[in-house]
C-alpha cells in the first residue's frame, strides 16, 4: 500500500528502555519488532518493578534498544517514514534521553521528528491490535494509572473517572504484602484466591454508591489489614485457608468496584451513540481471570465488544509510541527540534488533574 | 533529642484528614515529615489530606508507590511526596534530588527506613498504626517541632 508508513518508536519514560517498528495506517499497522529492556530486572525485587531512576541505565541502553529493533524488523534507517518518541509524562531523566536520541536520529536522517504522550500510546493500542473505531471506551490501568477514557481520535481523549488514589495493580501488590504471598501480587493473589471463600471476610467497596466513574481502592488496604490481624489475633497465625479466605475477598472487592464503574462509564458512552460499540481494558488487569470474565460478561449484556490487547502490548513498550506517531503522521503532525519532554502531560488537558500528571524526574 | 509530642487516634479518614489540614499551615520550606508504619495504616490518607490543605483544592494525590515521588507547588514551596518502599540502596535518594529537595522544599516521606542514616535529624516523625477501630498517629521530634505544634488539638 502507498500510504503505508513505517514508523521507530522509542520510549524511555519509566522504568523500561523499549525500541520498536510499526508498519501500516491508521488502524491497520503491524508491530515488525518491539525491543524491551529492563523486563529481566523487573521481577528481581518488591513489586515486580525495579526504580531506575537514573537517565544514565536508559541512555546506556536506548542505542542498544532501537539497533536492535531495527535489525529485527529488517529495515534501515532509510526505510523509515517518521521517528517517533515519548515526550511524556515521565521520569524527566528518562524521556529527556529518549528526546535527545529521537532528535539525533531525526537530524541526521532528516527523517520527522513524532513526540507522542505516552498515555496516548497506552490509549490507542485496541486501534494496533484490533483495529477498534473511533469512538471507544477504555479502561487504562498502567503502572501507577488507572483512568476511564472515551478516545474520540487520535489526538481527541476525554477522561470520564478514574481512581483517587491507588491504581488496582498497586492495591493487589500491598495486599499481597499485606497477606505475605509474593510479588507481583496480582497473580499471587488471583492463585491463592481460588481456593478460598470470597464470602468469609466482609471488605468495603469505596465509592461503590456515588455517583460517577471514580474510584478508591486505599481504603481497602485498611479493611485487609484489620481483617487479617484479627485472624492473627484469634488464632496466633494465618493459615492457609485464611490467606485464600482474604484473598478470595480483596479480589471480589476490586472487582465489584470496577465492574459497577465500568458499566456506568459504559453508559456515558453508549450515550455517545458509537456505531460500532467496542470496550478496550489496557493493562495488567485484564490478566487477571474473574475481574477479566466479569467485565467481559458485563460488555456481552450491552452488546459491546470486549479487547483486551496482549498483555506485552499492554505494559511499556516502543510498539505503541510507534503506532501513536503512525497516526499522527497520518494527521500531518510533526515536531521540530523544539520538541521538550514533558514530566506533566494530562491526556485530557480539559479535566481536572489525574493520577501520573505529578510524577517528578531523576537528575540527568 | 526527639520527644513525644502527640498521640492522636483519628477513628477514619475524615478525622486522619483533619489531623493533617491542622498541621499543613504550620510547615515550611525544608521541613520533613517522616511517615512510618505499615501498609493500610494512613499514611498516604494523611500526605493526601496534608497536600490539599497546602494547596487549598481537591487536587488529585495519587499514591507515589511506583513513581517514588510526586510533587506539587503550593505557590510558597514545592512539596515533595514520597514513597521510598522500592528503593534498594541509598545512593538512590541521590538520583532522585531528594537531598536537595530536602533543603528547599516540604518533603513528606514514606517508608522513611530505607533512608538509613540519611533520614534527617531534624524531621518530625509521625508513626501510623491501625488499631482495631481507629488509626493511631504518634508524633515525635525535636524540642522546636514540639513548640510550632503547640496548641494542636488531639484528632478523633
Amino acid at each position: 500500500m502507498t500510504d503505508d508508513r513505517i514508523i521507530l518508536g522509542i520510549e524511555s519514560s519509566c522504568d523500561d528502555t523499549a525500541a520498536a517498528v510499526v508498519r501500516g495506517r491508521p488502524g491497520a499497522a503491524n508491530v515488525l519488532s518491539s525491543v524491551v529492556m529492563g523486563q529481566a530486572e523487573l521481577h528481581a525485587a518488591f513489586g515486580g518493578v525495579v526504580p531506575e531512576i537514573a537517565a544514565r541505565a536508559h541512555v546506556e541502553k536506548l542505542d542498544i534498544a532501537v539497533e536492535r529493533a531495527l535489525t529485527e524488523a529488517e529495515v534501515g534507517l532509510n526505510a523509515l517514514d517518521a521517528i517517533a518518541v515519548t515526550a511524556g509524562p515521565g521520569l524527566i531523566g528518562g524521556v529527556l534521553s529518549g528526546v535527545m536520541l529521537a532528535k539525533g536520529l531525526a537530524a541526521a536522517t532528516g527523517l520527522p521528528l513524532i513526540g507522542v504522550n505516552h498515555l496516548a500510546g497506552h490509549a490507542l493500542t485496541p486501534r494496533l491490535t484490533a483495529g477498534l473505531e473511533f469512538p471507544y471506551l477504555l479502561l487504562l490501568v498502567s503502572g501507577g494509572h488507572c483512568q476511564f477514557l472515551v478516545v474520540h481520535g487520535p489526538t481527541e481523549f476525554s477522561r470520564i473517572g478514574g481512581t483517587i488514589d491507588d491504581a488496582p495493580g498497586e492495591a493487589f501488590d500491598k495486599a499481597a504484602r499485606l497477606l505475605g504471598l509474593p510479588q507481583p501480587g496480582g497473580p499471587s493473589v488471583e492463585a491463592t484466591a481460588r481456593a478460598g471463600d470470597p464470602g468469609r471476610f466482609t471488605l468495603p467497596r469505596p465509592l461503590l454508591d456515588r455517583p460517577g466513574c471514580d474510584m478508591s481502592f486505599s481504603g481497602l488496604k485498611t479493611a485487609l489489614l484489620r481483617a487479617r490481624d484479627s485472624v492473627v489475633a484469634a488464632q496466633g497465625g494465618l493459615h492457609a485457608a485464611d490467606q485464600a479466605d482474604l484473598a478470595a475477598a480483596f479480589q471480589a472487592a476490586v472487582t465489584d468496584i470496577l465492574t459497577e464503574k465500568s458499566r456506568r462509564a459504559l453508559d456515558h458512552y453508549a450515550a455517545l451513540g458509537p456505531a460500532r460499540p467496542a470496550f478496550a481494558v489496557a493493562g495488567g488487569v485484564a490478566a487477571n481471570g474473574p475481574i477479566r470474565a466479569a467485565l467481559q460478561a458485563l460488555c456481552a449484556q450491552g452488546g459491546t465488544e470486549f479487547v483486551a490487547p496482549p498483555l506485552a502490548l499492554c505494559t511499556d513498550n516502543g510498539a505503541m509510541i510507534a503506532y501513536a506517531g503512525l497516526e499522527r503522521a497520518a494527521l500531518g503532525l510533526a515536531d521540530d527540534m523544539t520538541l521538550a519532554a514533558r514530566p506533566r502531560w494530562p491526556l485530557d488537558e480539559a479535566s481536572p488533574a489525574m493520577l501520573g500528571s505529578g510524577r517528578k524526574g531523576a537528575k540527568a | 533529642m526527639p520527644q513525644a509530642i502527640l498521640t492522636a487516634e483519628p477513628v477514619d479518614e475524615a478525622a486522619m484528614a483533619a489531623l493533617a489540614r491542622q498541621i499543613a499551615p504550620r510547615l515550611k520550606p525544608g521541613d520533613c515529615l517522616l511517615l512510618d508504619g505499615p501498609i493500610g495504616a494512613g499514611k498516604t490518607a494523611f500526605a493526601r489530606a496534608l497536600i490539599r490543605a497546602r494547596l487549598g483544592r481537591d487536587e488529585d494525590v495519587p499514591s507515589p508507590t511506583f513513581t517514588l515521588v510526586q510533587t506539587y507547588d503550593d505557590g510558597t514551596t514545592e512539596i515533595w511526596h514520597c514513597d521510598l518502599y522500592r528503593l534498594t540502596d541509598v545512593t538512590e535518594l541521590a538520583e532522585l534530588g531528594l537531598e536537595t529537595a530536602l533543603d528547599s522544599a516540604i518533603c513528606l516521606i514514606e517508608w522513611p527506613d530505607r533512608m538509613g542514616t540519611m533520614a534527617p535529624q531534624d524531621a518530625l516523625s509521625l508513626q501510623f498504626d491501625a488499631l482495631a477501630d481507629r488509626h493511631r498517629v504518634r508524633l515525635s521530634g525535636s524540642k522546636a517541632w514540639a513548640e510550632r505544634l503547640n496548641g494542636l488539638r488531639h484528632a478523633g
